[in-house]
């Protein structure tokens, strides 16, 4: 693309206008108007006023949007382009979609905490809305009308009364050089939304077409030519490091081109060069080959002595703390009222001890990150990571940031993996050793691919963190709940200060101490701050209606209805009982004392990443602890706009198949400082015959700001089943997955 | 050693190892990027291809043992993208990440040929080795369906 000039770059205005040679336009927005909205900092400088380039105006008057987001399968790469498209007012078919690099012009670039459509939502409409609005003020000069009666659809504005029209492309030139609007003149324009026709609608994958004909769509098919593949080959003990290896021996091995040690390089959080041995070679399967002869001597370091068996022991002998009420204002903690005098006087009380493990994230892709580093100190990276940032690689090959080059490239899955962008270090560390080791040899650099084995990847994770929690309950004479206790023996575990029931019940109290050492590095897993805490605190809830003798739907309502305090900020008890009420009427839950014996429903609610959902499910269970799931109903509270419906159901069909996984098969264990599980076979992903006939998903669409939606759905899905099992067989489940207790499928 | 083998149609030689699996060959040596590395160990499905018609995990299929037979991976599976399931896969939208929907569309077409119009029951028992980890899986069935159905919403 050849930009002739630049009309009006006006920086006190939010949007940017480019003439393109040849014709045609690019409308863009300046990032401190973006960052601004979306509470990052704005990171103004001469860099990022660059032109980014949301909207191009083609000659033919098709239109280019960006794309600005990583993909990972959640859609975003339709969702934020479609909400410009519409208020640009052109058709979904003449719009073609294009990824943006990662650049600071289009401020910040990530996928994580379901952030994407709260922080894009409006300046993406900013973008369509100003575009159009030029598009109209440049017609109204051309025709010296009002711009009050000119209509847009299509990519052309339509003076009615005279008959004229005026395509988008034909008007580029003017507007390229007029001021561009105000923020508050474009708001003013923005459609009624009764009035999107691509916002709000089943719009398809952008990249349907290119998935099934196979066509390179993914990081791992990234393959520039005269490329090189890798292995990584990192000690098997967290923080254990290489000391020697037979590397002249691999080297000799067919296709081995490069072998060599990686010392370790601190950085921020996860993202660090681990130790360990490099394996490049012609191709990918002759580098994995090689590990097959590959003989490390590691330095496996202090964690050597740890396993989940001792975390475990030592979260039963913290948990001797628990009625230890936490000192007043802790962080972390919670004291509302006194629990434990409560306790003292209930009429009831309930005690419970749940748990649940570590998880890895699992993506169907593994790791992997294409790199070319060349011999001017430059490195071309291409990334799958859901917080691709310059720094990664920069660290891994000594390099500043300045001299990096990232293309954004579809992801297989993130799920939080690829919040930590290990592989792009190491790819960084890699991909320069090589070019070195080459351009000695007298031979021009490449471009190294390194890719994970589904071994590295269960191995080499930053683990969900497990939880151990110690709950007491107190309950009045009538049922009601006084005194809520949570006691979390912690390894990096959330610890649900802020969570329901807390706000409804006088007596709240959260605490916890730290198991240690506890050295297995831990990340965030879709819905981070919930995912297991949903299934101990919705079960001990469901416990807690049980021993009152009540409706557990009711009793939640009954909860949420009598706020007797401060609950999380931002918690909106009315929401709540939305969802609650909504999937109580679509799943027929009145009635369910009709079902036969074995099969019951349970229900649960969670508030995670600002949206509201609520479950129930419908299971059976035979004597021989098979359980099929019948059916499954969520009601789903994120605001007033769901920006792709289509989209949108299959991301919570498929957080509840992912909750399936999560409750009954995955697990990983650490023994002597290492993961026991160490593929598919024995950390199984839940399968079509698995999974219930239907998945029935309804939105309530409240008049709230739009909020995301890939990580709400997925935590009261656990609860929900688990409570289902009690209904069905009497017996509580408080502790996941259920095939270490002799559950499985049907 | 040389390897002959036909893919969509197409006779290709080869010079590889010849425990190395079909998976690699088609991707690093003959830059098919359309089938998938997911497990290495046959558990996921995400590499399966068809040989003489039979879906068949790639990762677990050595080059020794190809011979004559006719592979067919994902970019044969139709010439232009109209192979039925293709079709169907698109007007449900079935793909979230995508990764596994190669493996997937190979499964299901070899079962379409066996049984035109598979039960519910006929679907789970032949997809069960192909797993989804964002969890398509009632729209992969119900592509299925579609496609079995001339392309009709039953």
């Amino acid at each position: 693309m050849k930009v002739a000039k630049t009309a009006q770059l006006d920086r006190r205005s939010f949007l940017q206008v480019t003439a393109l040679a040849g014709g045609g336009v690019v409308i863009g927005m300046y990032v401190p108007a973006l960052a601004q909205q979306g509470g990052g900092p704005p990171a103004q400088s001469e860099w990022s006023l660059a032109p980014s380039t949301y909207i191009t105006v083609h000659p033919d008057n098709t239109f280019t949007i960006i794309a600005k987001n990583p993909e990972t399968g959640q859609g975003i790469r339709a969702a934020l382009p479609q909400i410009i498209a519409d208020e640009f007012d052109v058709d979904w078919s003449q719009v073609k979609i294009q990824q943006a690099d990662l650049h600071p012009k289009y401020g910040p670039q990530s996928e994580g905490g379901s952030r994407a459509i709260p922080v894009n939502y409006d300046p993406m409409r900013q973008i369509g809305a100003g575009g159009r609005l030029m598009m109209l003020t440049a017609a109204a000069q051309t025709w010296n009308v009002p711009a009050g009666e000119l209509t847009t659809g299509s990519g052309v504005v339509t003076h009615a009364s005279s008959g004229r029209t005026a395509t988008y492309a034909s008007l580029s030139a003017r507007v390229a050089a007029m001021p561009a609007p105000t923020v508050e003149a474009v708001k003013a324009t923005y459609k009624d939304p009764k009035n999107f026709k691509i916002i709000g609608k089943p719009i398809k994958g952008v990249d349907n077409a290119a998935i099934v004909t196979g066509k390179p769509a993914f990081s791992i098919d990234v393959e520039p030519p005269g490329t090189l593949f890798a292995v990584f080959e990192k000690c098997p003990v967290f923080g254990g490091k290489a000391v020697s290896a037979n590397l002249d021996e691999v080297k000799r091995l067919p296709g081995v081109k490069h072998a060599f040690i990686v010392d370790a390089v601190a950085g921020r959080g996860n993202n660090f060069l681990t130790s360990g041995v490099a394996i490049v070679a012609d191709g990918w399967w002759q580098a994995n080959n090689a590990r097959r002869t590959l003989k490390v001597t590691w330095d496996e370091g202090p964690v050597a002595t740890q396993s989940s068996v001792g975390y475990a022991a030592q979260a039963k002998q913290l948990s001797a703390q628990a009625s230890q009420p936490p000192v007043a204002g802790a962080p972390g903690t919670a004291l509302i009222g006194d629990a434990e005098a409560a306790f003292k006087s209930a009429a009831k009380v309930v005690e419970a001890e749940y748990v649940f493990p570590l998880l890895s994230h699992a993506p169907l892709e593994p790791q992997n990150s294409t790199a070319h580093y060349t011999t001017d100190g430059k490195l071309e990276i291409w990334s799958c990571s859901q917080i691709p940032a310059l720094q990664n690689p920069a660290l891994g090959a000594g390099i500043d940031p300045s001299q990096v080059t990232m293309h954004l490239v579809r992801a297989g899955g993130g799920f939080g993996r690829r919040l930590t962008s290990d592989y792009d270090i190491e790819v960084g560390k890699i991909a320069r050793v090589v070019t070195e080791e080459r351009t000695k040899a007298g031979l021009p650099s490449v471009p190294v691919k390194l890719l994970w084995s589904r071994e590295d990847d269960l191995a080499h994770d930053q683990y969900r963190p497990s939880g151990f929690h110690f709950f007491k309950a107190g309950l009045d004479a009538s049922g009601k709940l006084v005194a809520f206790r949570d006691f979390v023996a912690s390894a990096n575990s959330v610890v649900p200060a802020n969570e329901f029931p807390r706000g409804f019940v006088a007596n709240f109290s959260v605490s916890s101490a730290p198991i240690t050492p506890f050295d297995i590095p831990t990340g965030a897993l879709r819905a981070p701050g919930t995912n297991g805490v949903s299934f101990v605190m919705q079960s001990f809830i469901d416990e807690i209606a049980v021993a009152a003798g009540k409706d557990p739907l009711q009793y939640r309502l009954d909860l949420l209805a009598s706020p007797v305090g401060e609950a999380a900020a931002a918690f909106n008890a009315s929401r709540a009982r939305g969802v609650l009420e909504a999937v109580r009427d679509m799943s027929g839950w009145n009635t369910r004392s009709s079902l036969p014996k074995g099969t019951g429903k349970g229900v649960a609610f969670q508030y995670a990443h600002a949206g509201y959902v609520a479950y129930v499910v419908e299971a059976a269970v035979g004597a021989d602890k098979r359980i099929n799931i019948n059916k499954a109903w969520v009601a789903i509270d994120i605001g007033r706009q769901i920006v792709n419906p289509s989209e949108s159901t299959n991301l919570v069909q498929g957080a509840f198949v992912e909750a399936m996984s999560h409750m009954m098969a995955w697990e990983i264990t650490i023994d002597k400082g290492r993961v026991v599980q160490r593929n598919f076979n024995n950390y199984q992903p839940t399968r079509m015959a698995q999974v219930p006939s239907s998945i029935e998903v309804k939105f309530l669409q409240t008049d709230f700001d739009p909020t995301g939606l890939g990580e709400p759905a997925l935590p009261p899905a656990i609860p929900a089943i688990t409570n289902a099992i009690f209904a069905a067989t009497g017996v509580r489940i408080r502790s996941v997955p259920l095939n270490t207790a002799g559950y499985g499928w049907v | 050693m040389a390897y002959s083998l036909v893919v969509n149609g197409q006779m290709h030689t080869v010079d590889t190892p010849s425990e190395m699996p079909l998976l690699w060959v088609l991707r690093d040596s003959l830059h098919m990027k359309g089938t998938k590395f997911g497990c290495g160990i046959g558990q996921c499905g995400a590499c399966t291809v068809q040989l003489d018609g039979a879906a068949v995990r790639s990762c677990q299929t050595p080059m020794s043992t190809v011979g004559a037979k006719k592979v067919v991976t994902i970019e044969g599976l139709s010439a232009d993208g109209s192979h039925p399931l293709q079709r169907a896969w698109q007007e449900l939208d079935v793909p979230q990440c995508g990764y596994c929907q190669a493996g997937q569309l190979l499964t299901a077409a070899a079962l379409l040929v066996k049984i035109a119009n598979p039960t519910d029951a006929q679907i789970d028992t032949a997809m069960n080795g192909n797993v989804c980890r964002c969890g398509t899986y009632l729209r992969i069935k119900e592509a299925i369906h579609l496609a079995a159905n001339g392309g009709r919403r039953a």
